[in-house]
């Protein structure tokens, strides 16, 4: 009952309330539009977008994540990509050991590359995966884990600003170049791939496709609403006074490191099951995943959408995405200029990102009358200020 | 988010009674709210804090003057566990060792303090700014589930009141003149309802109007609460009508009225030799 009151906290604001139909809606209509419409009409949606829209909710929810610790707690992470990947990682090690007999050297125990590798047994860290449930468990709790030892470190140093965004970009790139150790036992430079279905459902299948991309739809507006409920809380009050005055918080005798090591994890935990749900949309996790330039990524998605904005950042990670679908098609070696353009005039002209501008539009009439009620309380409440 | 190890006595005018576990407080501080003996302090080679020994009754208020340099900020960053003292002893409640605990502790066993350059939560309203500085709770996950309710908005209401922003209370911080923060991190300070208030300079840069009213209130906090009040203005100063500390060189040179004061040859030395 007091979680549900809780998270009727996060509904205090209309737009999240209208962002999570929308996105509920968006998760609904497009399964509908790629079974149920014809391909002849107009309205289908082809097979191949089905996933690739899921891919670009699971960024959504990954902008969303690096939205919490960013735009509310001031936490510039550059390595929240890591988070994103574990949750992959644990999900794919669940489908590895799905596949059963039917990899290529039918091993019904060890996936293929161990095979490959002369390895004899199933290490100990893949124990359990074979249980979908302790794989979903692994996709909250890796990160989850990784983020409170790295959080308790490095909060409890007071390691804040430009400083913790390179320990986090440290953090990502060690698990890049560890994950491309053969010997680390997560199928090396490869990663893992050729799943063949998800609780005994055929990945390829259209109506699995469907179901995973509700499910995106369905936990992106769930954490859209916990994300809504935290900042919208005291808690929430609590994170933006760290944020903007961390020193000044501990002299009210609060603990900055513990106000900001809840947010972290949470958002870490975010991260990975966003990563859990890209993994069986696209097929494939692999080291790559760890790369510093994906998490550097997420942060001009939430840039553009509009930093501490919570709906902006995933709408700037569905815009930027797509862009990037569409550009590398037509023009694929201006992408990466593009992006860069993009990121340098987001932090020029529009310093709250496209919610901003969206915000700005709407707000101004909205609040005209209210500014008149200001403009008559100043003379009375300024008149012994003078200033 | 651990719990105060110390517990205080609630009422800040009986004495509090040492635990008999501890060995008995010695006389001479057991009436003290603070008491400072023998603290140094030096920052590469410079000696900010030198042997200062300084001592604040229960339901005292003080005014601080000194030059610049003369380590008034680096006292209260002792006091409030900011800096740790090279050596001596700092006592809060006569026997509560201010040297082993660290900012949030201090701050939850009843010190607040207000910095020179005001420090409000600009991107929040007044009264949020209130709120998070309201006694209790100091933990992030309580805080989720944390309901308004109505002593909580009271409290506020009250403390707008005597702070003169009752009419700014939804606004944002960041909007209030530099005067209306001062005011708005007195009633910050208030709203902890510490037993002991530190004030770093609570008028610089204030006009002539907006430094009476800060004068009055404080006068009126310090019915209620022990202060400490850091200051350059000798006007201020004397309005406040208080005994007065002058600090020179990381130690007290002079203390007594404010007359007393300013008629010492030693201080008029220091203020006016150079």
């Amino acid at each position: 009952m007091i979680l549900g009151r809780f998270l009727a906290g996060g509904l205090k604001s209309p737009v999240i309330l209208i962002s999570m139909l929308v996105i509920l809606g968006i998760g609904v209509l497009v399964p509908v539009l790629n079974l149920a419409v014809p391909p002849s009409s107009p309205f289908h949606v082809a097979d191949h977008l089905v996933p690739l829209y899921g891919k670009y909710l699971c960024y959504g929810m990954a902008a969303l994540a690096l939205d919490l610790v960013w735009g509310y707690c001031g936490i510039l992470s550059l390595g929240h990509g890591a988070f994103f990947a574990l949750g992959g990682y644990a999900m794919g090690m669940h489908l590895m050991r799905e596949i059963g007999t039917r990899g290529v050297y039918g091993d019904p125990i060890l996936p293929d590359f161990m095979v490959f590798l002369n390895w004899k047994e199933l290490p100990w860290f893949w124990y359990g995966f074979d249980s979908f449930l302790f794989a979903c468990l692994m996709v909250m709790l890796v990160p989850g884990l990784l983020a409170f030892i790295f959080g308790w470190f490095a909060f409890r140093s007071r390691v804040t600003g430009v400083y913790l965004s390179i320990i986090t970009q440290a953090m990502t790139y060690a698990l890049l170049l560890a994950f491309f150790r053969n010997d680390m036992g997560f199928g090396g430079n490869n990663g893992l791939t050729d799943f063949k279905d998800v609780l005994g459902y055929d990945l390829q299948s259209g109506q699995v496709r469907s179901a995973l991309f509700f499910l995106t739809a369905f936990f992106l507006a769930l954490n859209l609403l916990i994300a809504a409920a935290i900042t919208g809380s005291k808690y929430g009050k609590i994170l933006r006074a760290v944020r903007d005055a961390e020193a000044r918080t501990r002299f009210l005798g609060y603990r900055p490191e513990n106000i900001k090591l809840f947010a972290w994890v949470v958002s870490a935990v975010m991260a990975g099951i966003a990563g859990a749900l890209y993994v069986p949309q696209v097929g494939i996790i692999n080291p790559g995943e760890f790369a510093p330039a994906n998490s550097i990524e997420m942060v001009v998605w939430t840039a553009v959408g509009g930093r501490g904005t919570l709906v902006g950042p995933i709408g700037g990670a569905v815009l930027v995405n797509a862009a990037k679908s569409w550009f590398t098609g037509v023009l694929p070696e201006y992408w990466l200029f593009a992006l860069g353009g993009l990121f340098i005039l987001t932090t020029l002209f529009l310093p709250e990102g496209v919610a901003g501008l969206i915000r700005k539009a709407f707000g101004r009439r909205a609040k005209a009358p209210k500014g008149k009620d200001e403009e008559t309380d100043q003379p009375v409440a300024d008149a012994t200020a003078g200033e | 988010m651990t719990e105060i190890p110390v517990k205080i006595p609630a009422e800040p005018k009986s004495a509090p009674k040492a635990p008999p576990k501890h060995a008995p407080v010695p006389s001479a501080r057991k009436d003290t709210l603070l008491y400072l003996d023998g603290v140094s302090r030096s920052f590469d080679g410079f000696k900010a804090i030198n042997e200062l020994s300084f001592v604040l009754m229960k339901g005292e208020m003080r005014a601080i003057i000194g030059p610049n340099g003369a380590g008034k900020t680096t006292m209260m960053d002792i006091i409030t566990g900011k800096t740790r003292p090279d050596k001596g002893d700092v006592f809060f409640m006569g026997d509560v060792d201010l040297t082993k605990h660290d900012e949030p502790t201090i701050a939850q066993m009843g010190i607040g303090r207000k910095f020179q350059k005001p420090t409000v939560f600009e991107t929040q309203t007044v009264a949020d700014n209130l709120l998070l500085s309201l006694k209790g709770e100091r933990r992030g996950i309580p805080a989720l589930f944390y309901r308004s309710n109505k002593p909580d908005r009271q409290r506020i209401d009250e403390i707008l009141e005597v702070i003169r922003l009752e009419r700014r209370r939804n606004e944002l911080a960041a909007f209030l003149s530099h005067g209306q923060k001062q005011w708005l991190e007195i009633g910050m300070l208030l709203a902890q309802d510490p037993k002991l208030l530190l004030v770093d300079e609570p008028v610089a840069g204030m006009t002539d109007a907006e430094t009476e009213e800060t004068a009055r209130l404080l006068r009126d906090i310090a019915v209620d609460h022990s202060v400490v009040v850091v200051e350059h203005d000798m006007g201020f100063v004397r309005d406040l009508g208080v005994k007065v500390t002058c600090l020179h060189e990381g130690h007290v040179l002079s203390e007594g009225s404010l007359d007393h004061v300013s008629a010492d040859p030693q201080v008029i030395e220091v203020y006016l030799g150079r």
